[in-house]
């Protein structure tokens, strides 16, 4: 790697040639304050908090804003002068002045960046008291918007515009009255926002984030007459430690299963089993399509932000999405239909959760075709970050836990199950069911390293006995639309796509917890949380959805086989063509 | 100024809406594209509405966002159309100190009209403008093309009662 040199604070370094100011300092260990910079997504200079003072070529030192401006050979920085903290103390209390300071009881209270920053730098009140906007609180659907704590660092409309390809969000009006809105100031639900909430997870403060629904489940747990049922996602167990300050990529499942059983839970379950039923049922419906000539090439359902996007901005491709439901919609639907009549419950008396790193999964509990037993599938799906606050709140010692054990009958997930949280496995996990399908034999290698990374897209060609099976992998909505874009052209021919809203899958999802843009600038947490997953599955006796012996049982005592019709009434849905 | 959102019925004829694709043809593969042809939507159409900005959203394959955002950022986009009886303050400085404020603040009160916006029944249009170049009749106001100068308040209702 080629390097320059230069000095900073009087200390001389070398750094990677081509680094900004910002990224010279941190890769020195000297941190500069950041606000509106989110590395790779939002570099724009805006909040005026990383101001340095430079010096090039020996001529006097002026202020720049490091996060944008270029390091160069021989160049001399300052990061530490009085001059430089009154300025980011000044920029602190002006963007104060206009920020409601309602810090107590403030979702991001101690996750906040503006505040951690106002500690450091011992800004309490403003100076500038004067006028301040007042806007109403966008709260319809599960993404929450509040400008009046907003900062405007744009890091969301970055976001959903160039990560996810969407743009929904975006400044409007000018001076003071400029405010984060959608078109024509219309409130988030009434747009082709898809409820992905990777907005929430960019944003420093607390202008956005999810609608809370951990008072209800508390309301259930509290009812002697409910039922309440809980299942955790694959990845929340990779994220769930962050929220009690583990390092990110650390495996709490023992501990989360404990915590859940003392929040009072009836049932704690995995959903890495409906995972690996939702594997049964699209690999049979892929075969099946690629045999009765149905609409190739097939995309996975399991992602709901990816369903709504699909809807608004590709409706021409909702025949080629997967009819099944979602392993959370599954989970909820069999505990309603199966479990239910096996204990002799009335399945209006099971109130059933499910834990997820996601907010569309909100959205997606009140979506038609998902009432299996004529009640909502899922009662109430809620954030790692809820979860984390429901066990905060509930006086548990989350690091003291004992590991336990996740509850019968619901217990046993196959690796292939855990990995549906990383981009790329649930390709994986249905083409280690597909391939043992059509050949008829055990798979040698249980690997297929070609789709897994965190690539934006990845394609890959698989000769499953006679068949040869071209497949793309996308995670992030932008990256969706150029696959989709290249299948409309006839530039892709392929068969198979799995699609994810969010970059790097549900392990990165919009329900995750949040972590600064400090920490997000030097770990690949899609990465580092994935790590979690494949290790899971590494280590897994079952490792293949159709090895899992719970989801035989349950198609011995229930659906019969795979697509049988009772498993379409049950775990399949259908769409919705909503365009734009 | 927060631009108002119209409540004017849109009332855009097919021939109006080619001319506008036109110009979005015109402009295909240009840089930089989206304010020139906010420019020339609204010499069509005399103003944004949301009809318009859909057009223009969905054919230049940019989203509706985008396409509010520069028509709200810049002055001179306008989101309501202009009434029959179309009437301009000047908030120049000039007619700023003689009292157009007021002038405004009574048209207001009359009409039940906010400044940047239009009556429902597309009657009358209110407008805030900037300096017009008549100081010297300060403090101005126009209605449609007739300029009326040297003004106060109680001379608002006379005005207003010749375009009923």
């Amino acid at each position: 790697m080629e390097t320059i040199s230069l000095k900073i604070n009087g200390v001389e370094y070398n750094v990677p040639k081509g680094s900004t100011v910002l990224e010279a300092a941190r890769a020195a260990k000297i941190d500069i304050p950041t606000l509106c910079y989110l590395k790779d997504i939002n570099e724009i200079g805006a909040c005026r908090l990383c101001l340095v003072e430079v010096s090039e070529g020996g001529r006097p030192f002026r202020m720049v804003t490091a996060c944008v401006y270029p390091a160069t050979e021989g160049m001399e920085i300052l990061t530490n002068t009085p001059k430089i903290n009154k300025s980011r103390k000044t920029n602190l209390e002006l963007l104060l002045s206009n920020h409601d300071r309602k810090c107590l009881s403030c979702v991001r209270s101690t996750t906040c960046e503006l505040q951690k920053l106002c500690l450091e730098y011992g800004v309490d009140e403003t100076n500038f008291a004067g006028a301040k906007n007042k806007y109403k609180i966008d709260d319809a659907t599960p993404i929450v918007r509040d400008n009046n704590k907003c900062i405007l660092c744009r890091r969301c409309v970055a976001v959903c515009k160039h990560v996810q390809g969407i743009g929904v969000i975006g400044a409007n009006d000018r001076g003071f009255d400029t405010h984060i809105g959608s078109a024509f100031d219309q409130i988030l639900g009434e747009t082709s926002c898809i409820n992905c909430g990777q907005c929430i997870v960019a944003c420093p403060v607390g202008a956005l984030y999810e609608r809370d629904d951990t008072d209800k489940v508390r309301e259930a747990i509290a009812d002697p007459n409910k039922h309440v049922l809980i299942c955790t996602a694959p990845s929340v167990r990779a994220q769930i430690g962050e929220c009690f300050g583990y390092e990110p990529g650390t495996d709490c499942e023992g501990k989360m299963v404990a915590a859940l059983k003392k929040l009072g839970f009836d049932g704690v379950y995995d959903m890495n089993l409906t995972a690996d039923l939702t594997i049964m049922e699209e690999a049979t419906e892929f075969l099946g399509r690629v045999k009765n000539g149905g609409a190739l090439p097939m995309i996975t359902s399991c992602s709901p932000g990816w369903i709504k996007y699909c809807e608004h901005y590709y409706p021409e491709f909702t025949e080629n999405l997967s009819t099944c439901k979602s392993p959370q919609q599954m989970f909820g639907a069999v505990a309603k239909t199966y479990y239910a009549e096996k204990m002799g419950w009335n399945p209006e008396d099971i109130y059933f959760v499910s834990a997820i790193p996601c907010t569309a999964k909100k959205f997606e509990v009140g979506r038609p075709g998902q009432s299996a037993a004529g009640v909502p599938d899922v009662d109430v799906a809620i954030t790692t970050r809820e979860l984390g606050r429901m066990i905060q709140k509930a006086g548990i010692d989350f690091k003291a836990l004992e590991d336990e054990k996740f509850d019968d009958p619901f217990d046993i997930g196959s690796g292939a199950g855990a990995i549906f949280g990383a981009t790329g496995g649930v390709m994986e996990a249905a083409l280690r069911t597909a391939a043992e399908v059509i050949e008829g034999k055990p798979l040698e290698k249980l690997e297929f390293n070609e789709v897994r990374g965190v690539e934006g897209v990845k394609l890959a060609t698989y000769k499953l006995g006679d068949i040869t099976l071209n497949v793309a992998v996308a995670s992030g909505t932008a990256n969706a639309k150029k696959v989709l874009e290249a299948v409309k052209a006839g530039e892709l021919d392929v068969q198979f796509i799995e699609i994810m809203a969010c970059p790097g899958g549900c392990v990165n999802g919009g329900g995750q917890p949040i972590q600064p843009a400090v920490v997000r600038m030097t770990t690949d947490l899609r990465k580092v949380r994935a790590a979690v997953l494949y290790n899971d599955d590494a280590t897994s006796d079952v490792r293949k959805s159709h090895e899992n012996l719970a989801v035989k049982k349950l198609y011995d005592e229930y659906f019969g086989e795979p697509n049988s019709h009772k498993a379409h009434e049950i775990l399949h849905t259908h769409y919705i063509k909503r365009g734009l | 100024m927060k631009k108002n959102l119209t409540t004017v019925m849109f009332r855009g004829t097919k021939a109006q809406e080619e001319q506008l694709i036109a110009v979005i043809e015109k402009y295909r593969g240009t840089k930089g594209a989206l304010m020139p042809v906010l420019q020339e939507a609204q010499e069509i159409y005399g103003y944004l509405p949301i009809e318009v900005q859909k057009i223009i959203a969905t054919r230049m394959g940019i989203s509706l966002e985008e396409v509010y955002g520069v028509s709200t950022f810049y002055s001179q986009f306008v989101l309501n159309p202009k009434g029959e009886v179309a009437i301009a303050v000047c908030l120049g400085t000039a007619c700023y100190v003689k009292g157009s404020g007021d002038l405004l603040d009574k048209i207001t009160q009359v009409l039940g009209l906010p400044a940047g916006s239009t009556t429902p029944d597309g009657k009358y249009s209110l407008e805030a403008t900037r300096c017009i170049g008549a100081c010297g009749l300060a403090p101005v106001l126009t209605v449609n093309n007739e300029v009326y100068g040297k003004l106060g308040v109680g001379d608002i209702e006379g005005i207003l009662a010749k375009y009923k």
